[in-house]
């Protein structure tokens, strides 16, 4: 399944009435106690890792031959920003951002779930059927059969043959259109079901009388779903963005980042650089630029839902 | 004006049929190649008719070294952290959804914020981390972990599901004596099943579909999970059995696709199979 990130639609219920603490109310106690587990196990491992990453970024600490690593300041960062490395895995991860998740995910989402909404039943099921299954694959199998379907030897150069339309390896040629590729095959699923959500909450008196007005269905389109769904298309590329800034094993299992770092997006040269590399302090740098960029999308992403929590 | 309403109705559903179907061809041909090449003595890249119908690629998988061992390492690492997400997941939902307090709102801020940070981003310094708390290579450290960052989205999940149990229920309880806890057990969980339910598989199948977590923070090769063992198809046997591969594949895939098939009605909202399933 790719999308681990959470659609906050999901089992959402009317609030209870705010009459909420009874006569005999339980004492602060049963309050908190609840909450201590959660708490620790998060502090333990999410907050201190955080609050470690933030520390080795500015450190120079590696995987061997280190008696103990000493605090560098911004050396990291500095290194990072002349790293032509570092700049090539910025760029790459931007093209594997706007290419698979703002382009591919969220438009073929949407225009499945707007085909879907007057596809005839059968249709829509097994299409429905075949986008999610492909979502809901774990994500190394899902690199493989996209490895199988983009080498040289595999079902695209076959088709392509086939169609007297010259074939090349993919993986090599286009690596990174490749992996982009991959990713909106399994990724789609998650856009066309927060979208086909959103579709169906738009009254159909609304769409119909737009109809017998004679508005046509791109002005339809264009003037009264998309308004009315606005909210939908901010939370579904926010969550789509920041899952996607975080493919690893799919990109791993296709191409290893390569060939000569042609597809090396940020985790995998995070990587890279901290195991190839040894440089644990340089990729956890990083690793904290890539956790700054995915706060900010989170923030945004806060700032959309303000009025659910 | 009727007629031709409908008949442009009847266009348009032909058109988007049309439409659909060609994504759904685009989309159907990698799990075409892995169906087919898991049933082909000869399987290699591109799909094809089998070269004739053989289990024997699923013989060849089904050893205890290739399959069972990482089957049962990944159902060990899953389950174990499912089951202690779920249960602080659960608790920690009680008095979020129960009780007024002026913490409750920074707290799901700071949850709803967390669930959607970049894992991936903090593996290398968990690894840092896990190897100076000697935790690395552990699969109490690696449950560890995986609960941690499941569990923002199960509490937040959980709250809500908890939200929508009326609370008058409870109150009666109160009133006959009954303690939180008890309420808890006896009448808040048992009615909000189907949401512990959709909570449990979700946080499964995201840890069982997980390969960057065990493949940094587990080094032996007997303790790796599926998701991460699947890889020994390349790697060191020189040429790669695609059959055999395509054949594990499956055998590893088809637990999380039963489990969603199972959840994928309850979810609602935006995650029920796009209303494919509903209609």
């Amino acid at each position: 399944m790719t999308a681990t990130a959470p659609h906050p639609e999901i089992g959402k219920a009317p609030r209870p009435p705010a009459s909420l603490r009874p006569r005999r109310g339980p004492g602060v106690l049963i309050r908190t106690l609840p909450l201590v587990p959660s708490v620790v196990l998060l502090l333990l491992f999410l907050a201190g890792p955080i609050v470690y990453c933030v520390w080795i970024a500015f450190t120079d600490l590696q995987l061997t031959g280190q008696a103990q690593e000493s605090f560098v300041g911004f050396d990291n960062f500095t290194r990072a920003f002349g790293d032509e490395a570092f700049l090539n895995a910025v760029w790459l991860t931007l093209v594997f951002t706007v290419v698979s998740s703002l382009i591919g995910q969220n438009t073929l989402g949407l225009a499945l779930a707007a085909l879907m909404q007057r596809a005839s039943k059968p249709v829509r099921t097994l299409t429905g059927g075949i986008v999610v299954t492909a979502w809901v694959l774990p994500e190394v199998v899902a690199g493989f059969l996209l490895y199988a379907f983009f080498r040289r030897e595999g079902t695209l150069n076959a088709i392509l043959d086939w169609l007297h339309l010259p074939s090349q390896n993919w993986l090599f040629t286009l690596p990174i259109l490749a992996v982009s590729f991959a990713n909106v095959w399994r990724g789609t699923a998650f856009s066309m079901l927060v979208y086909s959500a959103a579709l169906n909450e738009i009254p159909k008196e609304i769409t119909e009388a737009a109809e017998v007005d004679g508005a046509g269905g791109r002005r339809r389109m264009w003037h009264i779903t998309l308004p009315m769904i606005r909210r939908s298309i901010g939370t579904n590329l926010m969550l789509n963005t920041l899952q996607t800034l975080s493919v690893f094993g799919l990109i791993w299992v296709m191409t290893r980042g390569g060939p000569g770092g042609r597809s090396q997006t940020l985790p995998l040269f995070m990587y890279e650089q901290a195991f190839q590399n040894s440089l644990i302090g340089y990729g956890t740098a990083v690793a904290l630029l890539l956790l700054l960029v995915g706060s900010l999308f989170s923030l945004v992403y806060l700032r959309l839902l303000r009025t659910e929590v | 004006m009727a007629l031709t309403l409908s008949s442009r109705r009847t266009t348009r559903r032909l058109a988007a049929d049309a439409g659909l179907l060609v994504v759904a061809a685009a989309f159907v041909l990698p799990l075409a190649w892995v169906v087919l090449s898991s049933l082909d003595p000869r399987a290699d890249l591109r799909v094809k008719a089998p070269d004739g119908l053989t289990l024997d690629n699923f013989d060849a998988i089904l050893t205890s070294d290739i399959t069972f061992t990482p089957l049962l390492n990944s159902l060990v690492l899953c389950g174990s952290a499912t089951l202690l997400t779920v249960v602080c997941a659960a608790l920690a939902a009680y008095p979020l959804s129960r009780f007024r307090s002026r913490f409750n709102r920074p707290f799901l801020l700071t949850i709803l914020f967390a669930t959607s940070l970049p894992i991936t981003a903090i593996m290398v310094p968990v690894y840092a981390l896990f190897v100076q708390v000697d935790l690395i290579d552990t699969m109490q450290g690696t449950i560890f972990f995986f609960a941690a960052s499941q569990l923002p989205f199960a509490i937040w999940l959980m709250k809500n599901f908890m939200d929508g149990v009326p609370k008058e229920l409870e109150e009666a309880a109160w009133t006959d004596g009954a303690g939180s806890l008890q309420s808890l057990v006896r009448i808040v969980l048992p009615l909000m099943g189907p949401g512990v339910a959709v909570v449990t598989v979700f946080c499964f199948v995201m840890m069982w579909g997980n390969f960057f977590v065990p493949f940094m923070l587990l080094l032996t090769p007997d303790q790796m999970p599926a998701s991460v063992s699947i890889n020994d198809f390349f790697g060191n046997r020189g040429m790669v059995a695609y059959g055999q591969l395509a054949a594990f594949s499956i055998v590893y895939s088809t637990p999380v696709i039963l489990l969603y098939v199972l959840i994928a009605r309850r979810l609602g909202g935006g995650f029920a199979l796009g209303g494919a399933v509903k209609g």
